[in-house]
């Protein structure tokens, strides 16, 4: 299936999804899709680091943060000039600025490997909360409060409008990953995953390439966090850099598979449904352990993922 | 790839200076002098032999010709322009290409991606060519053919047996289409058959144009293969010549037998 083709199909099913929702009518569906759907993105914006190129980012609560913070920054420049932004365009402007970081941080940190270029990225990750704590400007260690309108044109319910933004986002990074990695960049990346000596030897200008995946997964990490304020409404720095956002980077990709755009969609899907269940059911103390458990079991049993164990089985029953 | 274009010299003005040039190169490891003020001029069309004991610095001399290491001293020219600090890829695009002495597949990859990536990367890089999808995929075929993987293409690299390994190896590297290849002990642990296979292998790369360096412990063949064959010792080359008079040289039997 050509790009074209995969997108349609793709806006077709979100958009099956949104119509779906609207008849059930529930509005609390809406909340717990929204995070679900947060999730695939968060999990998709690892995988492009982590799992085409193999450099493991634990810091990826920091660059969460950074588009949750560059929507309280300009909402509260917006508030003092009475010019309130809308929040497609906060979301690009979170993307950007989550861009960047990235950049900042491949041009530090990607001389490093393994183990130790994820200690750079926790490291990041600690100095950037920080900096925001004591920023007093976006609230500071006190946090501050976005008020998101009452009523949305057309959609009326803001949840709503906001479910179907993060919808669209989806979209856009399972495309950008799918993309990315059916073309010569996602060669690329595979080689520098497997062996960065022999791909330089080959041709392939490395560092060039790792900065394009820090760029592009940092900035879908920035639109997902953009909207975020406006979904809890009260932001304070121990939410937006929630190691939970870290661990489910990298649990939901690895749960699902690092191979292709799929695994990460399908780990994000069921694990963060799982967790919303468990949070309702049984404890939200209960989300990080059951991610733990699992996350220890796949890389011990499938460290292919969902869909290596997949592929597998249906190679298998090919055979016989 | 405009740098590239702006600095590269016609082949025609290139003349009698030497595809490869390396000037008073030296390296050091902390206070390991690995190469020390080397000296080494490889005409266009040459097979030349490198030998030296173990930890004589003929591995770094590759990597700092290749890029993989940059020289601290000295200089390296290619093709009449000084690689001074540049990167590996630049150099490969230059057409400077090696083969790892370990075989460093790609190891997600099959064998025919292997192959892609120098043929994407290397030769699409370069100015003027654009490779589509079915010349990619015909080169590819072309290559694994002249190496005798053609059978083995969709494979993972790792079900090829050793001496399969190593024709991988020096197949990504031949992909590149180069001018300069540096076969980095591509024969180490290999029985005599398969050596004679791999030295017919770089003989006919080298009919087609390709000026080789290879690096041996097998002398047998470096004796078939070389016209010339410099000896390293220490990081100092204490030999250069005809290889009948290179082996007879005092000095040489000296470094290798401890007289």
């Amino acid at each position: 299936m050509n790009t074209p083709k995969f997108t349609l199909v793709l806006a077709a099913v979100a958009a099956a999804l949104f119509i779906a929702f609207r008849l059930i009518g529930n509005d609390y569906l809406f909340f717990a899709g929204y995070t679900v759907l947060q999730y695939i993105v968060i999990a998709t914006a690892w995988n492009i680091l982590g799992g085409y190129c193999g450099y493991v980012n634990f810091g990826s609560a920091g660059f969460f943060a950074v588009g949750v913070y560059s929507t309280v920054f300009f909402y509260n420049v917006g508030q003092q000039y009475d010019v309130p932004l809308p929040i497609p365009l906060l979301m690009v402007i979170g993307g950007i600025m989550s861009g960047l970081l990235g950049l900042g941080m491949g041009y530090l940190t990607l001389r490093l490997r393994g183990v130790f270029f994820a200690i750079a990225t926790l490291a990041l990750l600690v100095v950037i909360e920080t900096f925001v704590v004591n920023w007093s400007f976006v609230g500071g260690s006190r946090g501050a409060y976005i008020i998101p309108p009452s009523e949305i044109p057309v959609l009326g319910v803001f949840i709503h409008y906001l479910f179907l933004l993060m919808l669209g986002l989806v979209v856009l990074s399972l495309v950008a990953a799918r993309t990315i990695e059916r073309s010569s960049l996602g060669i690329g990346f595979a080689t520098i995953r497997d062996d960065e000596l022999a791909a330089e030897a080959s041709g392939v200008p490395t560092l060039r390439l790792k900065l394009i995946a820090t760029v592009v997964s940092g900035a879908l990490f920035g639109m997902a966090g953009a909207p975020f304020p406006y979904y809890i409404g009260y932001v304070e720095p121990g939410s937006a850099f929630n190691l939970a956002y870290s661990v489910n980077a990298i649990a939901m990709p690895m749960i699902g598979g690092t191979m292709s755009w799929v695994g990460p969609m399908v780990g994000a899907l069921l694990l963060s449904t799982l967790q919303q269940v468990i949070t309702v059911t049984i404890s939200s103390a209960a989300n990080l352990l059951i991610t733990g458990l699992l996350l220890i079991g796949f890389v011990i049993l499938a460290p292919k993922g969902l869909v290596g164990l997949w592929q597998s089985f249906t190679a298998k029953g090919k055979r016989s | 790839m405009s740098q590239i274009m702006g600095q590269s010299v016609p082949e025609e003005a290139i003349g009698d200076v030497p595809l490869l040039a390396v000037e008073q190169l030296g390296k050091r490891f902390g206070g390991f002098v690995a190469l020390d003020t080397v000296d080494l001029a490889v005409p266009k069309g040459q097979r030349l032999g490198l030998i030296g004991p173990n930890g004589s610095g003929k591995s770094t001399l590759v990597n700092c010709i290749s890029g993989t290491l940059q020289n601290e001293t000295g200089s390296v020219t290619f093709g009449g322009q000084r690689l001074d600090g540049a990167p590996a890829h630049r150099r490969a695009r230059l057409g400077l290409a090696r083969s790892f002495q370990l075989p460093r597949p790609f190891r997600t990859m099959t064998v025919a991606e292997n192959i892609r990536v120098p043929l994407i990367y290397t030769v699409g890089a370069r100015a003027g060519v654009h490779l589509t999808s079915s010349e990619l995929e015909d080169r590819c075929m072309e290559v694994l053919t002249l190496v005798s993987l053609q059978d083995k293409a969709g494979k993972n690299p790792f079900d090829l047996t050793q001496v399969e390994m190593r024709k991988l190896e020096l197949a990504r590297a031949m992909a590149a289409e180069p001018k300069l290849l540096i076969a980095d002990e591509s024969m180490a642990g290999l029985s005599h058959s398969e050596v004679e296979d791999i030295v017919a292998l770089l003989i006919r790369m080298n009919e087609r144009g390709v000026t080789i360096i290879m690096i041996e412990h097998i002398m047998r063949a470096v004796m078939a293969f070389s016209q010339r064959l410099v000896v390293l010792v220490s990081g100092r080359k204490i030999a250069d010549g005809a290889p009948e008079d290179v082996i007879k040289d005092k000095d040489v039997v000296g470094a290798y037998l401890g007289t």
